[in-house]
């Protein structure tokens, strides 16, 4: 399980969480929502060690989190598909996935998974010998993931996995997200596309300038309507 | 000497000078590739190299065992200097680690002047080193052909490094996006020792072939070399591996070609021609031969 309870991070002088406090349950799919700047980067950079909190716990199994660096974190099945997709553009698709799987051991092991995230998303399949950097910008986002699941992730941290894509891919990638979800996968999701994430998430919590302001399940959270007013308002380009 | 055989001639002291420095452009690169670092202490790692190899033939030993230890010594006083002086500052502003690189430099040339005196010392390389072959009218020294061979040797050994082993790739996506590497789990610390124990060794390597060349010695010989490889990779794009190999023939293509054509009362001036030919170079392709576009890092 991961918990949060009371996290504050800030930035300098700028406060980015003033007291986060949330848990995911083993095999639970929960989406972290918000509007820009409310913290769900943050919250997601600090569970995976790359920034630290000046206050509250982080915890995962009991490990504690906030004192970990991003390798151990990496090492307790944490793994982050970060925003923005980075994945590395000049290293073919194969090397990518390679990188995903750099601390892992057993080549056995890490070779089914390869076959497996090819089988689930068959166009790297194809593309396995170009460059990240020619691929177009939704097979750059399922190679991201791609990459996070060949770390064997126990815990893993979307964030923003549909940013940006045309719809037809978002299909694909919420598709994927509920087949790992499915398959017993635990999934951290950030999204501002709060109705296809609700969809998905067994529970929801909504961020707003740095702390969490609404928690519970997906059909709860999107007929309150202060999910409404806080957060869909804010963000009229993600009304769906 | 017909007009190609002059050719050949300078052909290959253009290849031999670039040689050297492509290896010690690429010890640069690859640091400042991953940590935005520009190591100017890259240098005095051929002055520890060559003085180390230079003590241990002192002590009758042969060139041989001279040699590996004197490799050894760089290598090792790279891997001291990032962990040491480097490491502390991690995530710190380029300034900062760029002034760090000074401060490594003036400590290390003032510690050599205070253990080995400030001049010069013989080096004395063995006579194979310095053989002149005769190849029809053309005249090789050995040295030069010695110093293309091994260069050709490490760069394919390192293009089989960057490309085939865990370490290598991780090296290049660390220098493409450490936060992304960090996210993976790639083993920062050690994909940078990595880079600085390669790019000491190699400065270690060019540490022998130049004082072998130059038949001598002394604390700051690392200044000069250091500088020539940061033009070079300058010229071929900063950061980039296979840019600063090409930088580097480029340079010592442009330094040869400009000794044969100025007139002697010039040749004094030659680097100010290379470094104008430089400028104009990055008017055109302000991030080098190779360089893309400026990518942001975190």
């Amino acid at each position: 399980m991961l918990k949060l309870e009371a996290v504050e991070v800030a930035y300098g002088h700028i406060v980015a969480l003033t007291g986060v406090s949330l848990r995911v349950l083993d095999g639970e799919l929960v989406a972290l929502l918000g509007a820009n700047g409310a913290g769900k980067s943050t919250t997601l950079m600090s569970i995976s060690g790359i920034v630290r909190p000046r206050g509250g716990t982080l915890e995962y199994n009991g490990a504690d989190l906030s004192r970990a660096s991003p390798l151990d974190i990496v090492g307790l099945g944490v793994i982050q598909c970060p925003e923005g997709r980075r994945i590395f553009g000049g290293l073919t698709v194969l090397e990518n996935l390679r990188m995903g799987a750099i601390r892992r051991r057993d080549a056995g092991a890490v070779r089914r998974d390869l076959d497996w995230v090819l089988s689930l998303f068959p166009v790297l399949g194809q593309r396995r010998h170009q460059s990240g950097a020619t691929l177009s910008g939704g097979e750059q986002q399922m190679l991201a993931m791609a990459r996070a699941l060949m770390g064997s992730p126990r815990l893993l941290l979307l964030d923003e996995p549909s940013l940006g894509l045309a719809p037809i891919v978002v299909q694909a990638i919420f598709q994927v997200i509920g087949e790992l979800h499915r398959r017993g996968v635990t999934i951290l999701l950030v999204e501002q596309n709060v109705r296809q994430a609700l969809a998905v998430a067994d529970r929801g919590y909504v961020l707003a300038t740095g702390r969490v302001i609404l928690e519970g399940s997906g059909a709860r959270l999107l007929s309150h309507p202060e999910l409404e007013q806080a957060y869909l308002s804010a963000a009229p380009g993600d009304r769906r | 000497m017909s007009a190609l055989e002059l050719l050949l001639q300078q052909l290959i002291n253009a290849v031999s000078i670039g040689s050297l420095y492509a290896l010690m452009a690429i010890g640069l690169a690859m640091v400042f590739g991953i940590l935005r670092l520009i190591n100017f202490a890259h240098g005095d790692l051929i002055m520890v190299g060559s003085y180390v190899a230079l003590l241990v033939m002192m002590l009758g030993l042969p060139f041989a065992v001279a040699a590996v230890a004197g490799l050894a010594a760089s290598t090792l006083a790279g891997l001291a200097m990032e962990r040491v002086a480097y490491r502390p500052l991690r995530g710190a502003h380029e300034i900062a680690m760029l002034l760090t690189s000074f401060s490594v430099t003036i400590f290390l040339e003032n510690l050599a002047i205070i253990l080995f005196r400030p001049t010069s010392r013989p080096f004395p390389a063995p006579s194979v080193l310095r053989s002149v072959i005769i190849l029809g009218k053309l005249q090789v020294a050995g040295l030069d052909l010695i110093a293309i061979a091994v260069a050709a040797l490490l760069l394919v050994a390192l293009t089989v490094f960057v490309r085939s082993t865990n370490v290598g790739i991780a090296m290049r996506a660390a220098s493409q996006d450490l936060l992304a590497a960090r996210l993976m789990g790639i083993n920062v610390n050690r994909v940078v020792a990595a880079a600085f124990a390669i790019g000491s060794l190699l400065a270690g390597v060019v540490g022998l072939l130049w004082s072998a060349r130059v038949g001598k010695v002394d604390p700051l010989m690392g200044f000069n070399p250091v500088l020539k490889a940061f033009v070079a990779s300058v010229i071929g794009g900063l950061g980039s591996l296979p840019g600063a190999v090409l930088g580097a023939y480029v340079l010592g293509g442009l330094e040869i070609l400009l000794q044969g054509l100025l007139p002697s009362t010039l040749t004094p001036y030659r680097d100010a021609f290379v470094f104008t030919a430089l400028i104009a170079l990055l008017l055109l392709r302000p991030n080098g031969i190779l360089g893309g576009t400026e990518r942001e890092k975190i």
